[in-house]
């Protein structure tokens, strides 16, 4: 496999969420290297017939019963964000596109995570 | 005056029972070992206060969500997070046995790894040498029953987690079949491969804490309903067929001090009766651990994008827009072993690379499922050591990832399978522990327990540290 340049590594790093600080970059991309180098190996055995395993066991469809139950209050599950207003999480203003203008439009993610988030 | 170096859970129980000795002088007397010995082993985190009752106390691994106490996975992204509800584990061991949490334990970060130097609240050290590490990533848990600082411990294991610490430390400990334990309340690491599981100072109370914590979970959707477990008592192993991988104990990262100690176990088996055999994983020792270093991180790239500054754990005081917000928050929250296995999981997912790295790993993951089963059409447990060296020292292997992932280099391969792996000390080395790993199909616990049994009674392998006697 051929090396991650340092701008594929910037590239994977957005697409990650992670701002990796100049040495980050060096000595993170040296190791990472190393770690792809290291696992490439899978690609020696050929397995095109071999169907592939997503889950250890044989279960598909587990389905609950649709019946009601409680959940975790409002105070419970705002108990541990760093910032709220009233019954909502509170984040900064901006887009998520931000200021990775470069990255491609593809890669934006459709909403911020923090479901019914304010601003 | 309770001995807490020797006092087992079972013998704990009698004494509670017989009213020999009160639930509060048993808690007092874990906190003054822990006051006496965690200041040099630092096995815990958090230390709780008595919720008062009679249970038997027990040490939570950091990843597990405890109601009202802090849990961080040994992570700064995780600072100040006070789970509102328990794991599934935690309520199970509460509420149908009374035992009451002692503390949190030690772990590297997310557990990713195999020694707690990735911890980012400092390493633990090895009771039987604190110049050594306990293994990891579990090593908290382990240390602490190897130092009579908890007469018990829940631990987790999504590569090795539970086994190796066991193996480094001088404990039994089970990594279950994966569905048969609850991971609900769980930091999620790899979630196809995470479990949790007991560490104790014997098989029994190992065996015992286990049919504590396991069974069907509705909070959890990949659990599935479980054979009842069944204490070992036979100490005879008449008509076990044991098959021992060669590749296993014969591959050049073996110490020989570890490959003597098993091969002496080994021996001890045939005279209990057992028939042994050797047979051949050769793929699941070369491919095991790149076939985990692929999907391992791959699922932790994606568990890991919640740790975002919004709902729980750290937020960036830079500020900024929020983009900025996610980036410097993860940046600063994350040590060096998270955001390598975030950047080669999101890499082996990526468009153009998913059918070469990550969807290639999943059908390697298969070929090593197959090997296994064919194993174990001719036996009914495989062993094999559980660590391929004794406890190293700290330091020795923080610079090179690569080297520090080979330390699971024995444990991987059945985790990969779904397979469930009992660690029994089977003497030492250099005066450092050395365990054997015992690995049956899916659901075999009661095998592995009463192998395990009949083994531990004939080694006779004593559990304290030989400086702490």
């Amino acid at each position: 496999m051929a090396e991650l340049t340092r701008e594929q590594l910037l590239h994977v790093a957005h697409l990650a969420r992670l701002e990796l600080r100049e040495e980050e970059l060096e000595r993170l991309g040296a190791q990472l290297n190393d770690i792809l180098a290291a696992v490439s190996k899978v690609a020696e055995l050929d397995l095109a017939d071999v169907p592939p395993t997503s889950h250890p066991l044989d279960v598909v469809n587990v389905w609950a019963e649709d019946e009601p139950h409680r959940s975790l209050t409002v105070e419970q599950a705002l108990a541990n964000a760093p910032e709220r207003e009233g019954s909502f999480f509170k984040v900064p203003a901006g887009s998520v596109g931000g200021k990775a203008a470069d990255a491609r439009p593809e890669d934006r993610p459709a909403s911020g995570p923090g479901a019914g988030g304010s601003e | 005056m309770i001995d807490t170096l020797r006092l087992t859970a079972y013998d704990a129980a009698r004494l509670l029972r017989d009213k020999e000795i009160s639930g509060a002088e048993l808690w007092e007397a874990y906190r003054r070992a822990i006051d006496e010995r965690d200041g040099e082993l630092h096995c815990f985190l958090h230390v709780c206060d008595d919720p008062g009752g009679d249970g038997i106390p027990l040490a939570v691994k950091d990843v597990i969500g405890t109601k009202g106490i802090p849990t961080t996975a040994g992570s700064k992204i995780l600072e100040g997070y006070v789970p509102v509800y328990d794991a599934t584990v935690v309520r199970r061991a509460k509420e149908g046995h009374g035992l009451r949490v002692l503390g949190k334990t030690n772990t590297d970060e997310f557990a990713m790894g195999s020694s707690t130097e990735n911890s980012a609240f400092g390493p633990s050290r090895n009771p039987w040498d604190p110049t050594r590490v306990p293994g990891g990533s579990g090593g908290g848990s382990a240390a602490a029953v190897s130092a009579g600082l908890a007469p018990w411990a829940l631990g987790s294991d999504t590569g090795g987690s539970i086994k190796q610490p066991s193996a480094l430390c001088g404990n039994v400990g089970l990594r279950p079949t994966y569905g048969t334990v609850s991971r609900y309340g769980v930091v999620a690491f790899a979630s196809s491969l995470d479990q949790v599981g007991p560490v104790a100072k014997n098989v029994r109370d190992c065996a015992f804490l286990y049919s504590v914590i396991a069974g069907r979970d509705p909070c959890d959707s990949t659990t599935v309903d479980v054979p009842e477990v069944k204490l070992p008592e036979r100490v005879d192993l008449k008509g076990v067929r044991i098959g021992v991988p060669t590749e296993f104990t014969e591959h050049e990262a073996i110490e020989p001090g570890v490959r003597d100690a098993v091969h002496r176990a080994i021996e001890l088996a045939r005279e209990l009766g057992a028939e042994v055999g050797e047979c051949s994983l050769p793929i699941s020792l070369e491919y095991g651990v790149p076939c985990y270093y692929l999907i391992a991180p791959a699922e932790a790239s994606s568990n890991l994008a919640r740790y975002d500054g919004v709902r729980y754990g750290r937020r960036t005081a830079e500020g900024g827009d929020r983009l900025e917000m996610y980036t410097r928050t993860r940046d600063e929250g994350f040590g060096d072993e998270p955001k390598r296995r975030i950047l080669v999981g999101t890499y082996a997912l990526s468009a153009g690379y998913y059918d070469a790295y990550y969807g290639q790993a999943q059908k390697v993951r298969t070929v090593l499922i197959r090997e296994h089963a064919a194993a174990f059409e001719k036996f009914d447990v495989l062993l094999t050591p559980t660590s391929p060296t004794v406890a190293f020292e700290l330091g020795a292997k923080t610079a090179d990832p690569i080297a520090m992932y080979l330390n699971d280099l024995l444990t991987i391969p059945s985790c990969m399978a779904g397979l469930p792996g009992l660690n029994v000390p089977c003497g030492l080395s250099d005066g450092l522990p050395v365990g054997l790993q015992l690995l049956g199909p899916q659901f075999s616990e009661n095998t592995l327990f009463a192998v395990g049994y009949a083994l531990e009674q004939a080694i006779g392998f004593d559990p304290v540290p030989e400086r702490l006697r």
